[in-house]
């Protein structure tokens, strides 16, 4: 069997349709993707860097596709409306993969360009088709397939030198009468010394449909600049998703990219870096709450192609009922990079019998002279401390959830927006105390109007 | 200014060190017994029927052959094997006996000259170093020493041809169960093809007195060695086992494709210990031998322990898992390693530890030191199957780079199934720390001397577990293989 074929066979049908749709530039990488996928097949569960999880049975249901780009809301600014407290930021909106921006977005008019692929194509026609499909590898299948179907997608540029003093939030909201796929495309040029902050948070409103998100995320760090992106992921059981984050980064760059799974169904997330310059800093953090049958898999890839930087990931998860994690993470130090210095850590949690949890950290070292390290461990809250509280007169449910709170608070203490950690700090707290709806907020409080 | 010396000291170290001879490098000049080259059912049934196997045997032979032909070689290791024609071995070599059939009572003078330069004790003046011995010299086993006394406790230590005939229902038994020919590539290969190797059976509450030693060398040109050991530990039995190689230097490469297998009963213990120090080819990567080797170890009865100490440094292509799966409750796997690469050696070796019985526990310490443009790999399983509640592992893998040539890598599997175990690793990568360096040169001691002394504690944790009579031994091959490989 192959999950693919649907969709092949749906792109052949309406190729000329989607084609006529989209800029130029997508069409270029579409008919690479179209040819890769001639022979490629979606992982199963057992292939290599696939232990736990089955991407061909993921992409097997009978997904929509909105090929004719209906729109299916009339503003998704209608329905949610974002107070964030002690935070300002510049809001938009994505509804499955349509973008929509909200009066908020003004703020960085001037500084930051936000806009979508239909008009970037127009406006920097140079960066788009510099950048554009050139760091995702196309031999990965879901990236291919993104590439095949995309028609639209969010193109972000900061300029050489300015610093985003608000930080862009994109709420990513599911919603359709139907079971629907939807390839999200993201586009983040960072240009010399300049300094951004990205917020991405997704959401599904009807809960009846099963949703399958495949997106695909191309950011390039260029000399001397600051990236923060948060993303985090509060849907449903229902909904799906496979996340390829691609990072090029330059000399003297710094990149921190936060992965925060509270609900879910089935996640995938990969995190590709290539540093290639010397004193570039990586950050990667992960942190994963996940009960019922929640299924979340992060994959992480940092080449050190240049001597000189250091990078730094920490992963925690927190496992219960019959949920199932996994983490695969590789450092690579190529040959004459020294003086890098990388560390990885992963850290989980399994509090049920049927948990599930499988981790694979790798390094791979052809220089000497680096520090190198990972660390990994599986197992369960310190019977002492929970005796410890008891005897306090903490019930043994409140000193559970205060251990799994400090378990994981050092992944949030990684962010680097206060009100941010704050909020963080907040949600998980109520995702512990099973209190955390669905819409109760994304990470910026969002509330249903 | 130091930073510019460097690299022209370290050129003449390591050239050094690549001077630093083979010291097993001699070949026997002995009159061998060798099949012509080529693999099919015939000679598959060629081998059974000079060893005069019984029919049974033959079948899994052929079985397991069969099995092979449908096999592709593995291509996944971070090892460069390049494409072997396996109809270009010869499957048998065997010294020549002067009284065919009389067994190996005398053995030939050449073989014992071989030996005795190998330091192995196969007569009587050496049985002060109080070991028991089986030579095994290209396919077949030459001499075992101390077997009647060991006969007294009920303890079986012979060649596993001599097994096959005097305890076929033993050998018939446990052969296959651990690793079965449908195991991998090689394993396929090697039932197939198997020629000798050790038998090794303790009997119920024995303790076996003495150390038990297998010395394996190839000697013959062009020849594949496929040996293949067995041993059982029965209830409350404890042995520990040895096992050395070496191997002519030789320009071409050689196979070598073995297998081992541990069964370890109730409340028995088995501590298995490797000397790998076959031929690791010459400074610029040529010749050597290819170690592909398929070890692992049952631990079937509940409180059953089995230990695996390695220390490898021979080898062109070391390619190898050790492994436990702990099947009984309470059972205890070991695994320590220290695995050196020099030159264009390259090695992929780890354990896996399958967790099935309850409140089984393992520890794994491994210890990767790389130099000259070598490629040193970890990597290693620990699974534990859901109804293996209360579980422990730990496990710890550093790497040392000594060159900015080579590489070191670790590649860990960790498997969790239920909420009961706890599962730990760490791994380290880096090079000698340039204080501890500096600290030693302060005192007076050369960088070389500094850099054995550190490597030598770095890997004390692992020669700790050997026995005293290999420790030695092992301590001088690192100190050998590591004679100025400072980059």
């Amino acid at each position: 069997m192959n999950a693919l074929k649907q969709y092949i066979d749906l792109f052949d049908e309406t190729r000329a349709l989607i084609e006529s749709q989209s800029p130029d530039v997508l069409n270029t990488v579409r008919a690479s993707a179209r040819e890769q996928l001639e022979t490629a097949r979606l992982p199963r569960k057992g292939s290599e860097d696939y232990e736990a999880t089955d991407l061909e049975s993921v992409f097997a249901h009978d997904y929509g596709v909105n090929v004719n780009r209906l729109p299916f809301d009339a503003d998704p600014g209608e329905t949610f409306h974002c107070d964030v407290p002690n935070m300002s930021t510049c809001l938009y909106y994505s509804s499955n993969d349509a973008f929509h921006s909200s009066a908020t977005a003004e703020r960085n008019i001037g500084k930051v360009v936000v806009e979508p692929f239909s008009m970037a194509a127009f406006d920097y026609p140079e960066l788009m088709n510099a950048y554009y499909g050139k760091l995702a590898k196309m031999s990965d299948p879901t990236v291919a397939l993104n590439s095949l179907l995309v028609q639209d997608g969010l193109f972000i540029y900061v300029p050489d030198g300015v610093v985003a003093e608000r930080p862009i939030q994109l709420v990513n909201i599911f919603n359709a009468a139907l079971d629907m796929m939807v390839q999200r495309r993201l586009l983040i040029i960072v240009g010399k010394n300049a300094s951004i902050r990205i917020l991405a948070c997704d959401h599904t409103q009807s809960p009846d449909y099963r949703y399958l998100n495949n997106q695909v995320i191309e950011i390039v760090a260029m000399q001397g600049s600051h990236v923060d992106y948060y993303d985090m992921e509060e849907s449903t059981p229902k909904t799906s998703r496979v996340s390829s984050v691609y990072v090029d980064q330059h000399e003297g760059s710094n990149v921190l990219i936060d992965g925060i799974t509270l609900i879910n169904g089935f996640t995938r997330n990969n995190y590709h870096v290539e540093v290639n310059g010397e004193h570039a800093e990586t950050h990667l953090l992960g942190m994963t709450i996940a009960s019922g049958e929640q299924h979340v898999d992060s994959h992480t890839f940092i080449s050190h192609n240049a001597p000189r930087c250091n990078s730094n990931e920490m992963f925690k998860y927190v496992l219960n009922d019959n949920a199932v994690g996994a983490f695969a993470g590789k450092i690579l130090v190529k040959p004459n990079c020294p003086r890098v210095e990388a560390y990885q850590g992963n850290r989980n949690l399994c509090g049920a019998p049927t948990a599930k949890m499988y981790t694979k950290p790798q390094l791979e070292i052809y220089t000497d002279d680096v520090m190198c390290s990972h660390g990994s461990a599986v197992g369960q809250l310190d019977e002492e401390a929970l005796f410890y509280m008891r005897t306090r007169g903490i019930g043994i449910d409140e000193a559970r959830r205060l251990l799994m709170q400090a378990f994981v608070a050092d992944v949030i203490d990684g962010v680097r927006l206060d009100a941010l950690k704050d909020r963080l700090h907040y949600l998980v707290e109520k995702r512990f105390a099973g209190t955390l709806s669905n819409c109760a907020g994304c990470m910026a409080a969002c509330k249903k109007s | 200014m130091k930073e510019n010396e460097k690299p022209e000291k370290g050129n003449q170290i390591i050239e050094e060190a690549a001077q630093a001879e083979y010291k097993y490098g001699f070949v026997t000049d002995i009159d061998t017994e060798v099949i012509p080259k080529g693999l099919d059912e015939d000679v598959v049934r060629r081998i059974s029927a000079l060893k005069g196997e019984p029919d049974w045997l033959l079948e899994f032979r052929l079985k397991a052959y069969r099995h092979w032909l449908t096999l592709k070689a593995p291509t996944w290791g971070h090892v460069h094997v390049p494409e072997i024609d396996f109809q270009d071995i010869s499957y048998y070599a065997a010294p020549r006996q002067k009284k065919p059939g009389e067994g190996p009572k005398e053995i030939d003078p050449e073989l014992k000259k071989t030996f005795d330069k190998l330091g192995i004790p196969l007569e009587e003046q050496l049985r002060l170093s109080g070991m028991a011995v089986d030579a095994v010299m290209d396919s077949v086993s030459v001499k075992t020493t101390y077997r009647e006394r060991l006969a007294e406790l009920g303890v079986i230590f012979c060649s596993m041809s001599e097994a096959v005939k005097d305890y076929p229902d033993l050998v018939r038994k446990y052969l296959g169960k651990v690793v079965p020919y449908t195991d991998n590539f090689y394993a396929a290969l090697n039932s197939a093809v198997f020629s000798d190797g050790s038998f090794v059976y303790i009997p119920k509450g024995v303790r076996c007195p003495m150390e038990l030693s297998t010395y394996f060398r190839i000697n013959a040109a062009q020849t594949g060695q496929f040996e293949r050991t067995l041993i059982v530990a029965d209830d409350d039995a404890y042995v520990s086992y040895l096992e050395g190689c070496t191997a002519p230097m030789r320009d071409e490469n050689q196979l070598h494709a073995a297998i081992v297998e541990i069964i370890v009963e109730d409340r028995a213990e088995v501590k298995y210990s490797t000397v790998q120090n076959w031929y690791p080819g010459d400074k610029d990567g040529k010749g050597g031998i290819y170690n592909l080797v398929t070890k692992r170890g049952l631990c079937r009865g509940d409180h059953s322990k089995l230990s695996w100490t390695q220390v490898e440094t021979g080898s062109a292509i070391t390619w190898k898992y050790p492994s436990c799966v702990l099947k009984g409750d309470h059972s205890v796997g070991e695994f320590y390693s220290v695995a050196l690469t020099n030159n264009w050696q390259e090695a992929d070796t780890g354990t896996k530890m399958i967790h099935l019985g309850k409140n089984s526990t393992s520890t794994i310490v491994s210890k990767g030191i790389s130099a000259g443009h070598s490629q040193n790999s970890y990597r290693g399983m620990v699974k534990i199957a859901p109804k293996a509640t209360g579980c422990r592992n730990f496990t710890q893998c550093d790497s040392l780079l000594l060159s900015d040539t080579s590489g070191a890598h670790t590649f860990p599997v960790i498997e969790v199934g239920n909420d009961t175990s706890v599962v730990e690793h760490e791994a380290t990568t880096s090079k000698i720390n340039e204080d501890q360096i500096f600290y030693c040169n302060q005192r007076g001691i050369p960088t070389e001397d500094a850099v054995g002394l550190i490597v030598n504690g770095y890997a004390k944790e692992v020669m700790s577990k050997l026995p005293m009579e290999f420790a030695v031994e092992a301590q001088k091959l690192l100190s050998v293989s590591l004679e100025g490989a400072v980059g």
